[in-house]
């Protein structure tokens, strides 16, 4: 019988996440752990991940301002966003599932949740897509740009604009979730989620601005790439980290 | 190696995770009358010990002999057509449980080779949790496996039980309790890797 692969990886960065629990951020104080990881070695169980595994993607989900099938399309400014998920070595990650959610352009979230916020709904946007990262690691959605809403974390607590992204590579420890903002919108350095990053990391959140992804007469364009935690790229290269 | 780049922050799956990342039946892996079908059932609770009402679960795992659906593992075993081994579970708003109906997992060999006990990984994300936890389910009918198990090995004699979910109705589907706890001294183990 032959042997499985395994492919090690490298360690997640500390450093460059939010601590488990960060006080600003209320929810998270009794929703951390208090006692220490424990490190244990890569087995195929964490060296394998779901992210090959993955069927149901369909290309209609990358295009949100016309995914609900109404036939309409969603009401707000149409935004192109693009980008590559990445090793920590730059190389791309091919066949990652990439899966999106966000509000509309007022800042409403299509969820059955109740909120005292009364901006409207869209009935032309639902606000999910997803995608699978081509062989350079490459994505692109089309959307609309997500309005800021408020939430209860503190009076007059704002979320700037925001799209929650998933990213289930090839590996269970390369599991991301993560939110991308907007380049100059003034509630980002007033939103404990986005403080939660250590300062030197923050910008990694942000997308940059594009013209060369603007579409003339569609759409403006953003560019994002992530950064995943490094793969090494055979089982020969053990040894280095 | 030169400068690498610098990885992306993780951030909170917030509230409304459920409008992509959980829905309906994603965490019923497998259909009733499937031979070794079993049930894992739980709460996942705060500091307090409040049921989170808003919790993401995530499973991945072998099929029944072993085999992960995933382009490493070369060995020679029986591919589960229909069994992906990843599921996604979200607790219920009103009562804090979640469920999920899959295969026990066949064994897979640690670093040594050595087969490891049956397990399942598990990742738990939610509101108020700015990374996920990792974590993995072992089965209270797998005494003498669980005894051997290089990762449970490593894992202090007391905190060991966190880890292992207590088969409680031996029936169709065998269901078994597994409770997420963070905090407190029974809380559950988290593991980096
Ligand atoms: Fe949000």
């Amino acid at each position: 019988m032959s042997e499985p692969v395994i492919r090690h990886y490298g360690p997640k960065a500390y450093a460059d996440h939010p601590p488990f629990s960060y006080p600003d951020y209320r929810s998270t104080v009794k929703r951390s752990p208090t006692h220490d990881l424990i490190r244990i070695v890569q087995t195929l169980s964490e060296t394998t991940g779901p992210g090959p595994a993955w069927t149901e993607i369909s290309e209609e989900d990358t295009d949100l301002t016309t995914n609900t099938g109404t036939g309409s399309p969603a009401i707000g400014e149409r935004i192109i966003v693009t980008g590559r998920v990445l090793d920590e070595h730059g190389r791309g990650m091919s066949d990652t599932v990439l899966e999106i959610w966000q509000p509309n352009a007022s800042g409403r979230y299509a969820h059955w949740r109740e909120t005292e916020f009364p901006a409207p709904l869209d009935p032309n946007f639902v606000g999910v897509g997803q995608c699978l990262t081509d062989v350079e690691g490459g994505y692109r959605f089309t959307t609309i740009k997500p309005g800021p809403y408020p939430w209860g974390n503190h009076p007059n607590a704002w979320r700037p604009s925001h799209i929650h992204f998933s990213i289930m590579g090839s590996s269970l420890g390369m599991r991301l979730v993560t939110q991308m903002y907007f380049p100059g919108d003034p509630l980002i350095p007033l939103d404990p989620i986005f403080n939660s990053v250590p300062p030197h990391a923050r910008s990694r959140m942000i997308a940059n601005y594009d013209h060369d992804v603007t579409e003339a007469n569609w759409a403006l364009g953003y560019r994002w790439d992530i950064v995943l935690r490094g793969k090494r790229a055979t089982p020969m290269d053990e040894g280095g980290d | 190696m030169s400068q690498l780049l610098g990885q992306t922050p993780s951030q909170t799956v917030g509230p409304y995770y459920t409008l992509r990342l959980y829905r309906d039946g994603e965490n019923i892996l497998v259909g009733p009358g499937r031979p070794g079908r079993i049930a894992i059932r739980g709460r996942v609770l705060d500091g307090d010990r409040k049921p989170i009402e808003d919790a993401l679960l995530e499973i991945w795992q072998a099929n029944s002999v072993g085999r992960y659906r995933h382009p490493d593992d070369t060995r020679e075993l029986a591919m589960d057509n229909g069994f992906s081994g990843f599921g996604r579970a979200t607790t219920d708003f009103e009562t804090g449980e979640y469920t999920f109906e899959t295969l026990k997992p066949g064994p897979v060999p640690d670093v040594e080779g050595v087969f490891q006990a049956p397990h399942i990984s598990l990742i738990v994300q939610g509101r108020g949790m700015l990374n996920p936890v990792f974590t993995r389910i072992y089965f209270s009918d797998e005494d003498e496996a669980n005894r051997d198990d290089l990762i449970l090995r490593t894992v202090p004699a007391d905190r060991r039980g966190t880890l292992i979910a207590e088969l409680v109705d031996d029936g169709e589907p065998r269901v078994y309790r597994f409770d997420v706890l963070f905090q407190g001294d029974d809380e559950t183990v988290f593991f980096d890797f």
